[in-house]
């Protein structure tokens, strides 16, 4: 059972498979760029509403400020997490947790295993929750949580949430020091490739690009027209007059409040933000949130009964 | 007498609640117990991350009947309420009893409430105190509406008694109470069934639970402690990260491990804080070079491999951890040996209060202050403000930014590194001191001028705009900083007038106002230290008030001359002549305040007591300007024997008036003299 995986790609395959084996809808990742895997509508947004839910993903996940021109063993403005979402949180879902871990190669007798307080929470998101941060032999290796509220609403019934950080994960499982050096695909392929074969350009451009190049006069923009566009789409009648059905926007909203939470990050990395124009910005994001919530809970998969 | 056991299983409880929980389990349940009639010999409560435990001793097995009455309507009411009362009761009309009242006679309805059996309470009890527990932070799970610190698992509510046990039956939410627990979460995770606490504790201990949180600190010195004295070294003691380490096994098991050799250059307080802030592990020090060189980390599992993969990886993390500890030191030592100045200019740009301007205007404001306090502490006024414009630097170092609490402590680090003598740094590292009630009062002098300039910059600065504390909100930690100020006058023995220095660091700042806050903040100090508040206004209201070692000297004299014979008798003397005198000013309207003449005394101890004032007051007014309380205190104890032969002998009313206005004006002397010392009006008894 918990014979080591060789690579990067097979701890994913690992756990998509895990996951799949215990009933979850294995989904793709999100198509925008977003800061975490929570960010993702099957989480957002599915965490609300009274529907049952199971999924799991990867989704890439930016972090502007945490650039470091892929020279830092451990920093990465693009890495990857991976993210479970079940609804209702399951009462073994610690154990369900523990067996991914042992499905990655980690003998829970070997290591030690440890659930430490950590209470979670999205400013951005106007989201909650209580749990812990997993510890295996004194690294985090995950976010455990039980998500209290979501958009301002209480999540009835409570979604467990887990989000591994998969770059970190996987160096410990593997063994390796600098993420650089990762294997990503089997070492013994024929066209055996490292972590930096794939990522270490980007994260010399990507690092350049968001501390310095990014435009932050269009980003402002950028932020203001998403904002606009977020509140325009909700501001529409419910229903549709083409279809005669009630289509409301929470989705195509969201993205907007996605987009402008992503370049608030940008705008955060080029260092223009003050500190106290800061708490202004994710405000806004927030109440964007929350205009979706209010939105997504008056649809039929927020459990709305017309 | 039967014993109750409970157990409430759940998943991990943060390390910082479980004792206060232990804790209110066993009131709420204990209280809610004897409320409702039972009683008990013994109560005591566990917990360990996953789980809280109480075990009750000889319970009663149900509760007494008891008799309730209930007092019903006039006899001569209506038919229709007394109607009511027969429903409301249940009763019929030939089970009232008839009593006479105030207003005749009323219909009371008496009731046996019968006795209810132990279990039936319980189930009672729990249920109310699961639901309505007081957690700091408590949330929902799955598709229920219950509240707990993290989903709650099982239920054991067992009663034992000699014959065998019993489960009290019970369900909350669809948990259902029972007999069973489970084991450690990896080595031994199957069902176990109890009959009673002992039992339950001894099977948890086979199932790697060590139940007693002291047990599991105790296992954790003990065995950390031999394992560094085997290596010839010894554990940094800090109590609070045992109780917390300890809050996060169920088995600990203590492992060490080496620091590299690359690390070992860091202060021994970046050690120390990195790997206890980011890894809870303990530091191991070598007594011979004093340096930081292992460390004990606390694993919740015994391995095949006896720990080795455990610290492997712990090592892993650690050195990641160092590693960037490393990069900020060596990055903050540059800045440091190239005098600080990215740091200095860093602080124009960070705000320290709005209306307060930024950090650098108040480092300059500080250095200002130092000066001029320097003198009045003992301290070169030119070390005191070198020191205090660089003593904030740090704030802008990488360190300081990764550890916030490592200010000042780096400071000196970094004061040493810029070529800056040793006054210098200690006060860039003492500063902040005292920032509490026990913590260590510095005694240097730069150290002290710097500190007191701090402390007293914020307070003339807050006060100045006008953001004071108010009830339980002090945001700034005013009333901290006062009493840094007021321990540092008292503990170096400072003369200093806080008036002025209010005035000469901030003239926009009430002086009265915030001297009253400090008094304030000096009785509480005081009353601490065993003196009395009524000493303390009594000191208080005499001249010379804003030098608050003056003060003590004075309240510390008083109180010991009071707790003398004669000083408590003098009192008695002086509140007697002070009321007399108040209740013939008023009937008169006149104040008698002065001319009083031994010539028209009449008896001795008339003459005695104006020879005894006048050596009073000889006596005390020098001494007083040279601050010799004893020495007044003395003078003032002299008067005790006349003024109680004084009343003893005579009659201050007389029908001559000139005797008796004589007499009144004698009292006035005693109430003079004595004032002169202290106020002793506001002492009381």
């Amino acid at each position: 059972m918990a014979d080591k995986p060789r690579s990067f790609q097979e701890i994913i395959l690992r756990l998509q498979n895990y996951w799949a084996g215990k009933g979850c809808a294995v989904l793709q990742p999100y198509d925008m760029e977003v800061g975490a895997g929570t960010f993702h509508p099957a989480t957002t947004l599915r965490s609300l509403g009274s529907k049952s839910w199971a999924a799991a993903y990867v989704q890439p996940s930016r972090r502007p400020t945490d650039g470091r021109y892929g020279e830092n063993p451990n920093r990465l403005q693009h890495y990857y997490q991976y993210q479970v979402i079940i609804k209702p949180s399951p009462p073994d879902l610690q154990d369900l947790y523990l067996g991914s871990l042992q499905a990655i190669g980690i003998d829970v007798h070997l290591h030690d295993i440890r659930f430490v307080e950590d209470d979670w929470e999205s400013p951005t998101l106007g989201a909650w929750g209580l749990g812990w941060e997993v510890w295996c032999d004194g690294m985090e290796v995950s976010q455990f949580t039980y998500f209290q509220q979501v958009g301002g609403h209480d999540c009835k019934p409570v979604s467990g949430e887990l989000t591994y950080g998969l770059e970190r994960l996987a160096m410990y499982v593997l063994g390796v020091d600098h993420v650089m050096d990762m294997p990503f695909n089997d070492p013994d392929a024929p066209i055996a490739l490292k972590y930096g074969d794939i990522f270490r350009q980007t994260e010399e451009e990507y690092s350049r690009h968001n501390f310095d190049l990014a435009d932050t006069d269009k980003l402002f923009r950028n932020f203001e027209e998403a904002e606009k566009e977020c509140q325009r789409l909700l501001d529409f009648d419910h229903d549709d007059e083409k279809t005669g059905k009630r289509i409301l926007m929470a989705h195509p909203a969201y993205d907007q409040c996605i987009k402008a939470s992503h370049v608030f990050n940008l705008l955060d990395a080029r260092g223009v933000i003050s500190v106290t124009e800061r708490q202004a910005y994710i405000g806004r994001v927030r109440a964007l949130a929350k205009l979706c919530a209010d939105a997504f809970v008056q649809t039929e998969a927020g459990g709305h009964v017309v | 007498m039967p014993n109750l056991l409970i157990e409430l299983f759940s998943e991990e409880i943060p390390a910082r609640m479980q004792a206060k929980a232990a804790d209110d389990l066993k009131k709420l349940i204990t209280d809610g117990l004897v409320d409702a009639g039972l009683t008990y010999a013994h109560a005591a409560a566990f917990w360990t991350p996953r789980r809280l435990t109480l075990s009750i001793e000889d319970l009663t097995g149900e509760s007494k009947a008891v008799k309730e009455e209930r007092k019903g309507p006039s006899t001569s009411a209506p038919e229709k309420a007394i109607e009511g009362f027969l429903r409301s009761t249940g009763l019929t009309m030939d089970q009232l009893e008839v009593r006479d009242d105030k207003k005749g006679q009323v219909y009371f309805a008496v009731f046996e409430k019968p006795g209810r059996l132990a279990g039936e309470i319980i189930a009672e009890v729990l249920d109310k105190t699961i639901r309505n527990f007081p957690w700091p932070k408590s949330m929902r799970w799955g598709a229920g509406p219950m509240r707990w610190v993290r989903p709650l698992h099982s239920i054991i509510c067992l009663l034992s008694d000699a014959d065998g046990n019993e489960v009290v039956p019970f369900e909350i939410e669809g948990i259902k109470s029972g007999n069973t627990t489970k084991g450690h979460r990896f080595m031994a995770p199957d069902v176990i069934t109890v009959s009673d606490f002992e039992d339950y504790e001894a099977k948890l201990k086979r199932a790697k639970v060590v139940l007693r949180a002291d047990e599991r600190a105790e296992t954790i010195e003990h065995e950390a402690s031999n394992m560094a004295f085997a290596a010839g070294m010894e554990i940094v003691e800090d109590k609070g990260l045992l109780a917390e380490v300890g809050n996060l096994v169920e088995f600990p098991v203590p492992l060490m491990g080496p620091i590299a050799d690359e690390f070992l250059g860091l202060p021994p307080e970046v050690l120390q804080t990195s790997m206890k802030e980011h890894q809870k592990f303990f530091s191991v020090r070598n007594p011979k070079t004093g340096r930081i060189e292992k460390f004990v980390t606390v694993a919740n599992i015994e391995t095949a491999d006896h720990g080795a993969t455990i610290l492997a990886g712990n090592l892993k993390v650690l050195s990641a951890r160092l590693s960037d500890a490393k990069f900020f030191y060596e990055n903050d030592l540059r800045v440091a040996k190239a005098g600080m100045g990215d740091w200095l200019d860093g602080l124009a740009n960070v705000t320290f209060h709005n209306k307060l301007g930024s950090q650098k205007d108040r480092i300059e404001r500080i250095a200002a202050l130092a000066r001029t306090l320097a003198p009045s502490v003992d301290a070169d006024a030119e070390k005191a403000g070198e020191a205090a414009l660089i003593a904030k630097a740090d704030l802008r170092s990488d360190m300081v930014g990764e550890f916030p609490e490592l200010q000042g402590l780096m400071g000196r680090y970094y004061a040493l590194a810029a070529g800056r003598t040793d006054d210098v740094a200690d006060a860039c590292r003492d500063h902040y001191s005292p920032l509490g009630p026990s913590d260590v009062v510095p005694t240097a002098p730069v150290s002290v001028a710097v500190a007191l300039a701090d402390k007293i910059d914020t307070l003339t600065g807050f006060w100045a705009i006008d953001e004071k504390p108010t009830g339980s909100k002090d945001p700034f930690a005013l009333r901290r900083a006062a009493l840094g100020v007021i321990r540092l006058v008292l503990e170096n023995n400072l003369t200093l007038k806080l008036k002025d220095v209010f005035a000469s660091a901030n003239e926009g700042a009430d002086a009265d106002e915030l001297l009253s806050f400090f008094h304030d903040r000096l009785k509480v100090f005081l009353r601490d230290q065993g003196i009395r508040h009524d000493v303390i206004d009594a000191v208080l209201a005499m001249p010379g008030n804003d030098d608050l070692t003056l003060l003590v000297k004075r309240a510390r004299a008083l109180q010991d001359f009071l707790s003398t014979d004669d000083g408590g008798n003098l009192i008695q003397g002086y509140k007697r002549a002070s009321n007399i005198l108040a209740q013939a000013e008023e009937k008169d309207g006149v104040e008698y305040s002065f001319g009083a003449d031994p010539k028209f005394a009449e008896a001795d101890a008339e003459r005695d007591l104006f020879t005894a004032l006048d050596k009073a007051d000889a006596e005390i007014k020098p001494a007083m300007e040279n601050e010799d309380f004893a020495a007044a205190m003395s003078a003032m104890a002299g008067l005790r024997a006349p003024i109680d032969a004084f009343f003893e002998a005579v009659q201050i009313n007389s029908d001559n008036q000139i005797v008796r206005r004589n007499r009144l004006n004698l009292l006035s002397r005693i109430r003079t003299s004595c004032l002169s010392v202290a106020d002793l009006s506001r002492i009381e008894g």
